[in-house]
């Protein structure tokens, strides 16, 4: 009982949130409903005992991938009616996408009707490994039987991030950046001197 | 708890709602009264090392000085700016109070006695503290004002950056625990070298527990990396339009993730519930007060920093998380594994 409730309040606001994602006027009021989304993705998870799933999912997205769209969003200067200039001239390219999405969707749920793939059982405990916790069978798939594809995968990543570096990464001439090891070896007696000049008399510098 | 509910005669739906509430309440006003006992210890603190009194005037020794300062932005007004967004300007103080308290479920008290009791403990601390830079970011867009504005940035890019350090030290203790378990974690401690109880004791993580000290500084944006307040910058950074109640829910929020950090480090590296020495005469005094000697043992040594040690300056504070704290302890992480399997920990 407590979990049917539990799972229409999740899914609920999920639906609800990802629907204000994207009617919300202000971009940064999107990216917090789009939090919220993944929030309650992420408690949807937990209900169906992958509460390591779900933990990655705030982790990662929540954490970092969120914190990254705020920070851009917030800082753009955005002008509401130029957006919605493009309304008219952009309305068939969407409407086409959606389409699309439409007809794959219905399809899924007609090959699901016809049978569909079995993959584990709807209640998500069946799929999970005998006597183990999420994370121990995971770890137990991912580096026995997919461990090239894993590693495959790592480096794609790596690939990706050597790449965002490259293309961002520029040499600024003229900076004067600091250099601790150079100031840490810097000692009094290099930068100052003592001296009793006598009256009258100048400094030699 | 909830074989007590039961016992009672209600029904285990009940018990448990009943039993979670009173675990709820049972961390959470202890927690808010420690709370405000740790910002007259931590003034305290600054004023001995400033040769200085502290507050002395309200109570014994000063002792309700904090309960006056409740007391007093409780009767004031909470003041909103016009420019504001005042939907998010309130919600943001909240968040950040909220997400101070919700890391506390997983923190064991003593063995076993802990509000949730999950495999992915540590994970869901991760989850949770990578949250707090919410309530500062929404603060300081929603204030619709400079400083305010600059110091979100700056959290912003703070906050990831040692998450990511903190990220790795935690994999080094996950790997030698075995675990994610908090509860187990700290039990995989016990006489972990020779009779001492604490993963710091270990050669190969007293490193890591040195830069997760240092981290967990910068993440609870605490001097010397308080670059999120600035007074001398930045105004007060976010709060600078915050007033009364939602001023003080920052405050109370802010000590509450310090008090946080302070637990993880015990609980991570020193033993938890546990006595410092495996020695059986220790193990009398109940699990729960040498945790918190642990944890007061570590907020006099935030405070003590935040009394000595000057503010970083921004491009520091970057370096020191990705070109120092990144490559070591992605370093440690690749020693403590090579370390385990060479030695057949995980056999």
């Amino acid at each position: 009982m407590i979990q049917v409730i539990a799972f229409y309040l999740f899914a609920t606001l999920c639906i609800f949130s990802g629907a204000v994602t994207i009617l919300a006027r202000n971009p940064v009021h999107s990216v917090l409903w789009l939090i919220l989304a993944f929030f309650n993705a992420a408690g949807l998870m937990v209900l169906v005992g992958a509460e390591f799933i779900a933990m990655l999912l705030v982790i990662v997205y929540v954490g970092a991938v969120a914190v990254l769209f705020l920070f851009v969003v917030m800082m753009l200067d955005i002008d509401f009616a130029e957006l919605r200039a493009g309304f008219i001239k952009n309305f068939p390219l969407g409407l086409a996408l959606a389409v699309v999405l439409f007809v794959e969707l219905f399809v899924g749920l007609v090959v699901h009707g016809a049978g569909g793939v079995q993959l584990g059982k709807a209640s998500g405990a069946a799929a999970q490994a005998a006597d183990m916790s999420n994370i121990q069978a995971i770890g137990a798939l991912l580096y026995s039987k997919y461990l090239f594809l894993f590693e495959a995968a790592g480096l794609v990543l790596l690939v990706a991030m050597i790449g965002a570096i490259v293309l961002t990464h520029r040499e600024r001439s003229g900076t004067r950046g600091q250099i601790i090891a150079k100031q840490n070896a810097r000692r009094p007696q290099d930068a100052t001197i003592n001296m009793q000049p006598e009256t009258g008399k100048g400094v030699q510098l | 708890m909830t074989e007590f509910f039961m016992g009672l005669g209600l029904s285990y739906e009940w018990a448990w709602g009943l039993s979670t509430i009173c675990g709820i309440l049972l961390i959470a006003f202890p927690l808010m009264l420690g709370v405000a006992m740790i910002i007259y210890a931590d003034r305290k603190i600054w004023a001995a090392m400033a040769l200085r009194k502290g507050p002395n005037v309200v109570g014994p020794l000063g002792l309700l000085q904090s309960f006056a300062d409740g007391l007093k932005v409780f009767l004031q007004e909470t003041i909103i700016p016009t420019a504001a967004n005042k939907g998010l300007f309130l919600i943001a103080p909240i968040i950040t109070f909220t997400v101070a308290l919700l890391a506390w479920a997983v923190i064991p008290f003593n063995s076993g006695a802990v509000l949730a009791d999950i495999n992915v403990g540590l994970l869901y601390v991760l989850a949770i503290s990578s949250l707090g830079v919410y309530g500062v970011v929404i603060a300081g867009w929603s204030s619709n004002s400079k400083y305010p504005f600059f110091s979100a940035m700056r959290a912003s890019a703070q906050m990831i950056s040692y998450e990511v350090s903190i990220g790795f030290i935690l994999i080094c203790v996950v790997l030698w625990a075995g675990t994610f378990n908090l509860n187990d974690i700290v039990k995989a401690q016990q006489s972990h070298v020779w009779i001492i109880n604490g993963f710091v004791a270990n050669p190969l993580l007293f490193p890591m527990w040195v830069m997760f000290l240092i981290s967990g500084m910068a993440e609870t944006a605490r001097a010397p990396f308080d670059l999120t307040e600035a007074e001398s910058e930045l105004v007060a950074g976010y709060q600078t339009e915050y007033s009364s109640m939602a001023f003080a829910l920052y405050w109370l929020g802010e000590y509450a993730n310090v008090l946080l950090m302070c637990a993880l480090n015990a609980v991570l590296f020193w033993g938890g519930y546990l006595p410092p020495l495996d020695i059986p005469v220790l193990y009398l005094v109940p699990g729960f007060v040498w945790l918190l000697l642990k944890i007061l043992f570590f907020f006099f040594i935030f405070s003590w920093v935040k009394a000595t040690v000057p503010r970083y300056r921004y491009d520091q504070l970057m370096r020191l998380g990705w070109k120092i704290f990144l490559p070591t302890s992605l370093l440690f992480v690749v020693l403590v594994s090579g370390y385990l399997m060479a030695t057949g920990h995980f056999a």
